[in-house]
């Protein structure tokens, strides 16, 4: 890169991508040419910069100039300006929403004053379809490393030290995973990554195999080092297009270079990688379910144990670890354990990427160390919350996790407090919040999706997750009853209980830690036949205002179900046990006199014979 | 060695023992609905999917499964705890919430392993209502798929792919919406389904059950135009008994032949008389080629294949299309039945064949396919009218309300009725090809047979063989029950490298002692041991052991056939195969 004057980084993420950051660089690139700058000005694609927000992105080296919504048009007015003249285009710098200034550099913008990037360390700084970008920012320096100089003893001892545990969700110490995997015996084993992320909003995995492809291919060759395999998986969702193509460019260059392939660095190790390609299907992230599907068997879970560990893909010894997992791998090779379990807290080491998402300002990935607080994440990253509404809850974990509260707005993200709050860390999942959010819409939203996304294979995830559902939907639509509550507690805490799989057993979490945190919603949606927020549109209420109502009738006549009574010239009173919420009467006032409430309107009743006590 | 605590009692089991095997030991019989197993016929379904099994582990964090979690040394466990039961319950809740209510009108009613949880578990009330699971109803000439009442317990799929390799069944769809189903939901008559129905024999509930044809019986035997013979399939008598309470393994064939004429049967005769039957043919069959063979003859196929099941047969048809030269040419012994009853029977009394009804009463629901293929009838007239199972006829004596347990011993009538001691013991695997070497030994030797008991060919493994000693040649007799097994089996005759003269192949473990129609076995492998012991035990009291010494057949030769093999033998007693194995491609492109 060093004869190089400048570099203007494109951001080639699947977001931006679908913002024409494809059609960016082109113009970049053309401009570039056109003004006969190609020996001093390169312009690149890179992986996600995080800030989805405000994609397409473009990030100009060395003084990490930061545009924000760059349209191809703007192309010129970039390489002119900035490039050409220096001076920094100031329409396309990232506006602060407190100081209402723009900020002339990435390094004192809020949404990465406070990020660490250890697993996103390459991602909008390197080329992904390009191995030697990777390696000047020491891609496989790691792998020669072990190769070279460590046992695969001394290896795993050292990711064990450096405290990593798993990204996926369940926290598993990653050094312990291999160390078992390495100890059972097998004629052959095999590295599966985990490439199947499923939560709804969640992209983190993504993000880092479009953007820095290598670090997770390295980390699976130090792994098959270590555990003596030879051959690599990676399981990824068909949905992935770009991150399969970058994968696939990425596997073919470092083979050309023999950092892949047979006896890397001229040592008697050998490792391959395949791809292997999920339909989709959440449970298949589940990693027996994963195994089976690999197999070409219906993607299910079994038991545990026999763990993969022990007899996995093909009946073999095999470690199932997620992308997130995997590229943190070669930065603690290089930089050490010790430097590794600085980071974080005493039981959560290094960094957790999260994809931020919901009611907030700062819409995007970003990557944090351990222990950092909701409130950091909120306030400071994110920017707050969307429109300075009230912050309500931020829901973590994805389908398996829980709402998080206002309380635990100070409580340190790391796998067991999260886990001590009703939620779990998950694989980076947060969505946030706010008073427009009804809460019992929430765990039905994630109900919805479990329904959808159960194997079907053990009865209380297949028959429980619909009823769940089933009884979600009954409240929302205001036919909730008081026994409800107790079918939505016993129902949680049975399939938590007794379902098969991981899937099955967190399902539940949504409805139960909403219920924890936000019971007086659902009592409000059982007793009162009200929402709060609003969302719930069987909740809300048509009502005519005795002041605006002139008594003209005309909603009457075109009530289908004669809801309406009044007498012409008299304001006029709707029957709410009548009324089926059409909204016909409030598209014929003329009047405005028509109304949505949240809260039944009690004060009107009707007696026996249809005349109105008020 | 490992030692527990299973509700306060001390356990000590071998290491790798379930929890629920630990329990049995400990005298605790923990409930369970998806698991099924025989343990001797090496048959297990353990997907731990219905979770109605589970049990309290001390330190554990959530509730353990029993049929698939191992026990562990110090485990403390609880078995009825206030978690469990509760879990239990709202578990069977679920699953009922996704069940049809229709109890008093399911085939299965009385039978039914979710209704026994339902009783056993004091469910009164239904919290849990909700949506159904509703699925398209699949009738097939034996089998018919009600899938609505599936609960995913995986045993038929079980069955068909692990044990019989049929590969017709598997899971479909996810979620909610999952149910075992063929390929792309398609008919189980467009699949590769041999009927064999041993889906139908460990399915729990009534998603699986026999197409029942005993309304059209009954239609039968109250028209008085109708002269309506039937014939009673050798394993029937040793498990019909259980349907009215009698021990496994009673053989009650008396009462079950008074039972019959009770119902209203014209003429009550024995399948093993035909049996006897298949035998002559068969086992002249086996001598020619053997012959030819020894005489150098290269279009002489060997090894033989038994045909007398028509599970079996429907396998081949669609498995092996290359080798349909290969089984023998014979009818099954309720075709040949059906071919003489409806010919020499029919005339001998004087009954045109229109005014004849034949009804079998098989172990089998592949015999209902069979007696309606084409090429078992003559103008469209079928020469076995209805085939029933061994339970259709327990319940229709109920239906009767003939009381069984006092019935007399009733003796069958003549002349096909009359049998041997080798016609009984064709309801064991083993069995037909002891049989036919008790026959073919006189016929090639000109000897008699000292030893009657070919004991080498008896036993419940999977595959067998012996070599059979026929005055110097040396017959390899190989031995396969369950479709799996014969698959291997068969698998080498494609490839040339059979050792065997000639195969005997049932299509259900145990042969037809474990047919489909049987009396449900509930996963008690004793019940087949028992009912196979019974027939051995008939053969012994049998005067007459040999099918060639039948006097009733030696008869139906002269005054009839001719010889064994002749051309109206042929034209009567023996059949074609056809290749099946494309139907399913022409069906999905259409």
């Amino acid at each position: 890169m060093s004869h190089y004057k400048m570099h203007l980084l494109v951001c080639a993420g699947t977001g931006c991508h679908s913002s024409e950051s494809d059609l960016v660089y082109e113009m970049l690139h053309d401009e570039v040419e056109r003004k006969g700058l190609s020996n001093d000005v390169q312009v690149i694609r890179t992986g996600c910069f995080g800030f989805c927000e405000k994609g397409p992105i473009v990030k100009v080296l060395p003084d990490n100039t930061f545009y924000t919504e760059v349209k191809p048009g703007d192309a010129q007015e970039i390489i002119d300006e900035h490039v050409i003249k220096g001076r920094k285009v100031e329409r396309l710098l990232y506006l602060d929403p407190e100081t209402n200034e723009h900020v002339l550099d990435s390094k004192h913008m809020g949404f990465y004053k406070k990020q660490l990037r250890v697993a996103l360390r390459n991602c909008g700084t390197i080329d992904p379809e390009n191995i030697d970008e990777s390696i000047a920012r020491d891609a496989y320096m790691a792998l020669g490393k072990v190769i070279t100089e460590m046992t695969p003893r001394e290896t795993i001892e050292l990711i064990k030290r450096s405290g990593l545990r798993g990204r996926g969700g369940a926290g598993f110490p990653t050094g312990l995973k291999w160390e078992i995997t390495s100890k059972n015996h097998g004629d052959r084993k095999y590295v599966v990554c985990n490439a199947d992320e499923g939560d709804p909003g969640a992209f983190m995995d993504r993000s880092i195999l479009e953007g820095d492809p290598h670090s997770v291919l390295e980390a699976m060759a130090i792994c098959g080092y270590c555990i003596g395999a030879s051959e690599g998986l990676i399981y990824i969702r068909a949905e992935y297009p770009l991150a399969i193509r970058r994968l696939r460019i990425a596997i073919s260059q470092a083979q050309s270079y023999g950092l892949l392939g047979e006896n890397i660095f001229g040592s008697d190790f050998s490792f391959n990688i395949k791809l292997r390609y999920g339909a989709g299907a959440f449970v298949c992230g589940e990693e027996t379910a994963l195994i089976h599907s690999m197999e070409g068997l219906r993607g299910e879970p079994t038991n545990k144990p026999p763990f993969p560990a022990e007899r996995g893909y093909l009946g073999k010894p095999t470690c199932v670890n997620n992308v997130e997992t995997f590229a943190n791998i070669p930065v603690i090779v290089l930089k050490g354990a010790e430097w590794f379990a600085s980071i974080g807290t005493e039981k959560s080491k290094g960094t957790k990427v999260f994809a931020l998402a919901g009611k907030i300002n700062n819409v995007g990935l970003i990557e944090v160390p351990m222990g950092i607080t909701l409130r950091e994440i909120i306030y400071e990253i994110g920017g707050g919350v969307k429109e300075g509404k009230k912050f309500k809850a931020v829901q973590t974990g994805g389908p398996s996790g829980g709402c998080l509260t206002e309380k635990h707005l100070d409580t340190p993200i790391d796998y067991e407090s999260l886990m001590a709050a009703g939620s779990m860390m998950g694989s980076g999942g947060m969505i946030v919040l706010d008073e427009d959010d009804c809460m019992v819409s929430v765990a039905k939203f994630y109900l919805d999706f479990i329904v959808e996304e159960s194997c079907g294979k053990c009865a209380p995830c297949r028959i429980g997750s619909k009823r769940l559902y089933e009884t979600l939907d009954r409240i929302t639509l205001g036919k909730g009853e008081q026994e409800d509550i107790e079918i939505l507690k016993n129902l949680g805490m049975v399939m938590k209980d007794t379902a098969l799989c991981g899937l099955g057993q967190t399902a539940p979490n949504p409805v139960l830690s909403t219920l924890d945190n936000f019971k007086e919603e659902y009592l409000e949606h059982v007793n009162e036949k009200k929402c709060r927020s609003g969302q719930c549109r069987d909740l809300l209420y048509y009502v005519i205002l005795e002041e605006e109502c002139t008594g003209c009738m005309a909603c009457t006549r075109v009530c289908p179900t004669h809801a309406i009574i009044g007498e012409r010239r008299n304001p006029h009173v709707i029957n709410q046990e009548v009324c089926i919420k059409c909204g016909a009467c409030m598209e014929k006032c003329q009047f405005d006199a028509i109304s949505l409430q949240k809260d039944y309107p009690r004060e009107v009743q009707l007696t026996t014979n249809n005349e109105l006590t008020v | 060695m490992i030692e527990l605590t299973i509700d306060k009692k001390k356990v000590r089991v071998e290491k790798g023992t379930t929890i629920l095997k630990a329990a049995r030991q400990a005298g605790i019989e923990i409930p369970t609905l998806c698991h099924y197993e025989l343990c001797d016929m090496g048959i297990e379904n353990k997907p731990g999917g219905c979770r109605i099994c589970v049990v309290e582990v001390e330190g554990r964090r959530n509730l353990a499964p029993s049929c698939i979690t191992e026990a562990q040394d110090g485990m403390v466990i609880h078995t009825h705890s206030i978690r469990v039961l509760n879990a239990r319950k709202t578990v069977l809740r679920l699953i009922i919430s996704d069940h049809p209510f229709d109890c008093l009108v399911c085939a299965k009613s009385g039978h039914c392993d979710l209704q026994d949880l339902a009783v056993q578990f004091g469910i009164r009330s239904q919290p849990y209502v909700g949506e159904q699971s509703r699925y398209r109803k699949d009738t097939s000439p034996s089998i018919i798929r009600d899938v609505d009442k599936c609960i995913m317990c995986r045993r038929c799929e079980m069955i068909c792919n692990e044990v019989q390799s049929v590969g017709a069944l598997a899971a479909v769809n996810r979620g909610f919406m999952s149910v075992v189903a063929p390929a792309f939901e398609m008919n189980l008559e467009d699949s590769p389904c041999t009927y064999c129905g041993q889906c139908v024999s460990v399915c729990p509930t009534g998603a699986l059950t026999e197409k029942d044809h005993t309304i059209e019986i009954i239609r039968a035997l109250s028209n008085p135009s109708k002269t309506v013979v039937v014939q009673t399939a050798p394993a029937v008598r040793a498990a019909l008994g259980e349907e009215f309470g009698m021990p496994a393994g009673t053989l009650v064939t008396g009462k079950m032949v008074s039972a019959l004429r009770e119902l209203g049967f014209d003429y009550v005769f024995d399948t093993d008389f035909s049996a006897d039957l298949t035998i002559m043919e068969e086992g002249t069959e086996l001598l020619q080629r053997v012959r030819g063979y020894l005489e150098g003859d290269s279009n002489v196929r060997l090894p033989i294949l038994t045909s007398c099941c028509p599970g079996w047969v429907n396998f081949f048809e669609h498995n092996y299309p290359d080798l349909l030269d290969v089984p023998s040419t014979a009818k099954s012994p309720q075709q040949m039945f059906g071919a003489i009853a409806k010919s020499y029977f029919a005339e001998k009394i004087g009954v045109k064949r229109n005014d004849m009804i034949v009804v079998s009463v098989m172990p089998c629901l592949a015999k209902k396919y069979e007696c309606q293929r084409d090429e078992f009838k003559v103008g469209g007239n079928p020469d076995v009218d209805y085939s029933i199972s061994t339970r259709e006829l327990a319940s229709f004596i109920k239906q009767a309300n003939i009381d069984f347990l006092e019935l007399p011993d009733g003796e069958f009538d003549d002349p096909l009725g009359e049998s041997t001691g080798a016609a009984v013991i064709f309801g064991n695997t083993g069995g037909v090809i002891e049989a036919a070497c008790r026959t073919a030994y006189e016929l090639y030797t000109g000897k008699k047979l000292e030893k009657v008991d070919f004991h080498e060919l008896r036993g419940m493994d999977g595959i067998r063989s012996a070599t059979i000693d026929f005055n110097g040649l040396e017959l390899n007799i190989g031995i396969a029950h369950g479709l799996r097994n014969a698959r291997k089996l068969l698998d080498e005759v494609r490839e040339g490298k059979s050792k065997f003269h000639a195969i005997e192949v049932m299509a259900c473990p145990g042969g037809c002692v474990g047919g489909a129609g049987q009396p449900f076995n509930h996963g008690d492998s004793g019940v087949l041991g028992k009912r196979a012991a019974a027939l051995y035990a008939a053969d012994q009291e049998m005067p007459i052991r040999k099918s060639h010494e039948n006097p009733s057949i030696i008869k139906l030769y002269e005054e009839f056939l001719g010889e064994p093999g002749s051309e109206l033998a042929h034209k009567l007693l023996h059949t074609e195969y056809f290749a099946k194995s494309n139907e399913v491609t022409i069906h999905l492109q259409g």
